[in-house]
């Protein structure tokens, strides 16, 4: 029986793969919380998961490189927020103690993911070396 | 790789914090500065914050970074004083200080401390994370 790497991995490799894009966007809030109209934006995680492991990704091929880059992505599951609380005067929704949180709770999520890759890398290595 | 994207969205929160710091601080240092015409007067200023659109106009993501469009002087009337024994006093005895709300700098200040501190914090925890990527299925 051959190892298979896929396997062993999991989904952890999408995992971090949206989570780090996910730290983006919340850096992106967090950066723009004093900036006037701006409108925070979030994920829809488990779309963008979905997305992420299933690897749609639409658009034209570039056979000349004139062509136009029409390669889209499909928008990985980002949107705007809904704010917690109304309009604060100058048409901003970033509430900054949120993002904080939650960009806080994404990179323990990544480290998490990050961990399990680990645990499983050793356990192939095991595999591999026979436990020398 | 997204996570690097983190380190220039957030340094470019930091250098807009940090010119927002430059103009509060020009006036808390000029908000007694006097002078004796209208023009001449220092003016409270502020800069103008905006997110970087015409990156994610291109289609290139979703996350934007902050950019300072400018720096506006402030239009409020300005404080006229009638000191006719002022050095700086106009042919009517009037000085004019500028109209810096000392209050409203220093918390304008603080605020943008904070900000900026949370930037760094941001670009911190992704490198802490890139860090950790970088030494992953290492012994």
């Amino acid at each position: 029986m051959a190892i298979s790497f896929e396997k062993a991995f999991g989904i952890h490799p999408q995992g971090l793969q949206v989570r780090a894009k996910r730290a983006e966007i919340i850096a992106s809030n967090i950066a723009n919380a004093d900036t006037p109209g701006y409108k925070a934006r979030g994920m829809d995680f488990k779309a963008a998961l979905a997305q992420a492991s299933s690897k749609q990704q639409t658009g034209m091929t570039r056979t000349n490189e004139k062509h136009f880059d029409v390669r889209m992505e499909l928008n990985n599951g980002v949107g705007f927020r809904v704010p917690d609380q109304a309009d604060t005067g100058d048409g901003n929704s970033v509430d900054v103690q949120v993002e904080r949180n939650l960009y806080l709770e994404n990179s323990m999520e990544y480290q998490a993911s990050l961990q399990f890759l680990n645990g499983r890398i050793k356990g192939l290595r095991k595999a591999i070396t026979g436990g020398q | 790789m997204s996570l690097f994207n983190v380190f220039s969205i957030s340094g470019t929160g930091m250098s807009a914090q940090s010119v927002r710091l430059n103009t509060t601080a020009s006036n808390i240092a000029n908000a007694d500065s006097v002078s004796s015409s209208v023009d001449k007067t220092y003016r409270a200023r502020h800069p103008v914050f905006a997110a970087e659109m015409q990156k994610a106009a291109a289609g290139q993501n979703e996350s934007v970074g902050v950019q300072v469009l400018g720096i506006v002087e402030s239009n409020k009337p300005l404080n006229v004083e009638y000191a006719p024994d002022h050095p700086m006093a106009d042919g009517e005895g009037y000085i004019y200080k500028p109209n810096v709300n000392v209050i409203e700098e220093m918390t304008n200040m603080i605020s943008a401390s904070r900000s900026y501190q949370t930037n760094v914090q941001l670009a911190e925890s992704a490198k802490n994370m890139l860090n950790k990527t970088l030494t992953l299925g290492q012994r």
